[in-house]
């Protein structure tokens, strides 16, 4: 299960911020995507999760249903049990078992807790937790350790390292060293210059 | 798909307001109509079906903009957009849950405050078929132009604006079979009527509900 | 002569519209005036409603316009949904106020001739109501136009508005004239010569029709050009801050 992106381009509001963006991503392989707020990085994550289509280039997939993908927030509903959160996106992704998950980021303790009543860190793994239920080859994620304290970021890294031993492949956004054997890519040189084509419109794309 | 419904129906159940709030504006706009119109009971049983519609269709507008906004929000909509589930699918899904949370208690307590607003005998029974096939519509309309608005900060305001027109063939139609209803005419030219509105909002709407949250995510 | 797609490029149009434009506004102007006067001061009177079947030569026109204005939207928005052409996009946002102040035009005509034959200012006429659910549709497309802050998603939204819409309003058409059986005469224009006004009314109102399409086509050109040089800036204005 590989990712490949060829010479892609995105855009945000309209206007192009990442051009000619090319790597690989292999089985068993974690792609770190680095570089200094508003490069980008979002854009990318979510143009490869499929939520808004690049302007340029392609996302070779091995199949369509492939990303799992977790942002900024984590899709978290307060008055649901992590219990009933978790097993929400279970049935959704047509997996039953979430017992693995809560072990996975220490959420047993609180499974039947409010999702309301957790702390952002604790908050945050319940988000990641949902990744271990898609059961999705690829992971996609957006500064995952955000909130996170140093105990968990190892309980995470300790996740990401089960999904990439297990055949499977992770792109990440993150300045924090996870412990993990990563390949860095900075996406300062992809940042999309202020070309004028004279053969059309600057102003639409 | 269903456990998206299931879903929904927990957390309007649970996060209370959402669940009964609808139904008590339902009540306060019947309770204020003889207020303004004077207590007269053969007048209110005049208006009583067209009111008890407008009310209704009121109600149903009041809960439109927690569809979408509280999934935007909390980012779950991002989420659901990238798992397996086909996003017409979950529109539908949305509408139903918006449905039975709001356009179901209405049409039970219709009868009721059809009694408040003297409704003749007769017309109990068409109020309820009515409304029970109309508000089907109005939640599926509603849902179009809450997937429009979802990207908008404060869009309710918005919300109502596109909703409302789009509401008209049905609340005339769903209107009509109420007051034809009460005063003893035939209602079935009037009740196909309102039931193919129904149904043709109910099969074409989620697609395009579907295609502007896509629009809306980007 | 190439294809009627290369004046999707911005450049292009705006290049055309700069040189027909004065034409088109030329022409509206002069049928317009030619039209009203011929209409107002050169006809006689109807035998049945006297002088006051002269507001004719503007609720016509505006009627029709109005219609045809959300048409032309439908159209442009179908354009841009399946092409993607920018203009097309900006060509229904920049018609959709004309449209708008049409529908009043028409509705405001309608009334002023409504008075004095019909005895009132309005009446839930399924013709009249129609108009006015038409005008609230205006309303709210015009609204979400304004409400989105990305301009191609605002594009594909009210595109799609434009085409349910679209949908409604014949729905509602038929519904409002289930509704209620009106007061309104029948079309002042038809194929059918009996059903028709006369000659010497005909004539005229047709100059002023042609005037109102000519108006409609330059203040849709003219509004498309802003747009467009609006969008420009804003691109710009988006790429300095970027860079």
């Amino acid at each position: 299960m590989s990712l490949k992106v060829v010479d892609l381009g995105v855009a945000r509001g309209g206007v192009p911020v990442l051009e000619g963006v090319n790597f690989a991503a292999d089985p068993g392989e974690a792609v770190v995507l680095t570089g200094p707020n508003g490069v980008g990085k979002t854009t990318l994550l979510r143009t490869l999760a499929g939520l808004q289509p690049p302007y340029a280039g392609k996302i070779i997939l091995p199949d369509a249903e492939a990303i799992a993908y977790a942002g900024h927030a984590d899709g978290i509903k307060a008055v649901l049990s992590v219990r009933e959160n978790l097993s929400f996106w279970a049935r959704v992704y047509g997996h039953g078992d979430i017992q693995p998950a809560l072990e996975g980021f220490g959420l047993i303790d609180l499974a039947e807790r409010p999702a309301g009543n957790l702390s952002a860190g604790q908050k945050r793994r319940l988000g990641l937790a949902r990744l271990a239920v898609t059961g999705r080859p690829i992971w996609v994620l957006d500064e995952p350790t955000v909130s996170l304290d140093k105990q968990s970021v190892a309980m995470f890294g300790a996740a990401v390292r089960r999904h990439l031993d297990g055949g499977g492949t992770a792109v990440i956004a993150s300045h924090i060293d996870m412990g993990l054997p990563v390949r860095v890519i900075d996406m300062t040189p992809f940042r999309a210059r202020a070309s004028v084509s004279r053969q059309y419109d600057e102003a639409f794309l | 798909m269903i456990a998206l419904f299931l879903r929904d129906i927990r957390l309007a159940v649970r996060a209370g307001g959402g669940f009964g709030l609808g139904l008590a504006f339902f009540l306060i706009v019947i309770v204020l109509v003889p207020f303004a119109v004077g207590p007269e009971t053969a007048l209110l049983a005049r208006i009583a079906p067209g009111i008890l519609w407008v009310g209704a269709l009121l109600a149903c507008l009041l809960s439109l903009d927690r569809i979408f906004a509280l999934d935007r929000e909390d980012g779950s909509l991002d989420l659901i957009a990238t798992s397996p589930l086909p996003l017409e699918g979950v529109c539908a899904m949305k509408a139903l849950s918006h449905w039975v949370t709001t356009g179901l208690p209405l049409v039970i307590a219709a009868p009721v405050l059809g009694l408040l607003m003297s409704l003749p005998s007769e017309g109990y029974l068409w109020l309820v078929v009515s409304l029970a096939l109309g508000t089907p519509a109005l939640s599926v309309i509603g849902t179009f132009g809450a997937a429009l608005t979802v990207g908008i900060k404060r869009g309710g305001l918005l919300l109502s604006l596109l909703v409302l027109p789009l509401y008209v063939p049905t609340l005339i139609f769903g209107a009509e079979v109420a007051r034809a209803g009460a005063t003893g005419l035939a209602v079935e030219t009037q009740l196909v009527l309102l039931a193919a509105v129904t149904c043709v909002t109910m099969a074409l709407l989620p697609f395009a509900s579907a295609a502007v949250l896509r629009m809306n995510l980007r | 002569m190439g294809s009627i797609w290369e004046y999707a490029n911005p450049k292009k149009f705006i290049a055309t519209v700069d040189r027909v434009l004065p034409f088109v506004a030329g022409l509206a102007v002069l049928s317009l005036v030619v039209g009203l006067i011929w209409g107002f001061f050169f006809t006689p009177e109807d035998y049945r409603q006297g002088s006051t079947v002269k507001i004719i030569y503007l609720h016509v026109p505006s009627a029709l316009m109005a219609i045809n204005a959300w048409m032309m939207m439908l159209v442009a928005s179908l354009v841009w949904l399946i092409r993607r052409h920018h203009v097309s996009a900006l060509a229904a946002r920049a018609a959709a106020p004309v449209g708008a102040v049409m529908t009043v035009i028409a509705l405001l005509t309608g009334a002023i001739w409504g008075q004095p034959m019909w005895g009132t200012w309005w009446a839930w006429d399924p013709r009249l109501t129609s108009f006015l659910i038409l005008f609230l549709f205006y309303l709210g497309y015009i609204a979400l136009w304004a409400a989105i802050e990305n301009d191609d998603t605002a594009a594909d939204l009210t595109s799609v508005l434009c085409i349910v819409g679209s949908v409604f309003a014949v729905l509602s058409r038929y519904a409002v004239n289930f509704w209620n059986q009106g007061l309104h005469q029948g079309a002042s224009l038809s194929l059918d010569k009996e059903e028709n006004v006369a000659d010497v009314f005909y004539h005229p109102l047709l100059v002023c029709i042609a005037g109102f399409i000519l108006l409609f086509i330059a203040l849709v050109l003219l509004r498309t050009r802003t747009e467009i040089r609006a969008r420009r800036t804003r691109a710009l204005l988006a790429r300095e801050r970027m860079t």
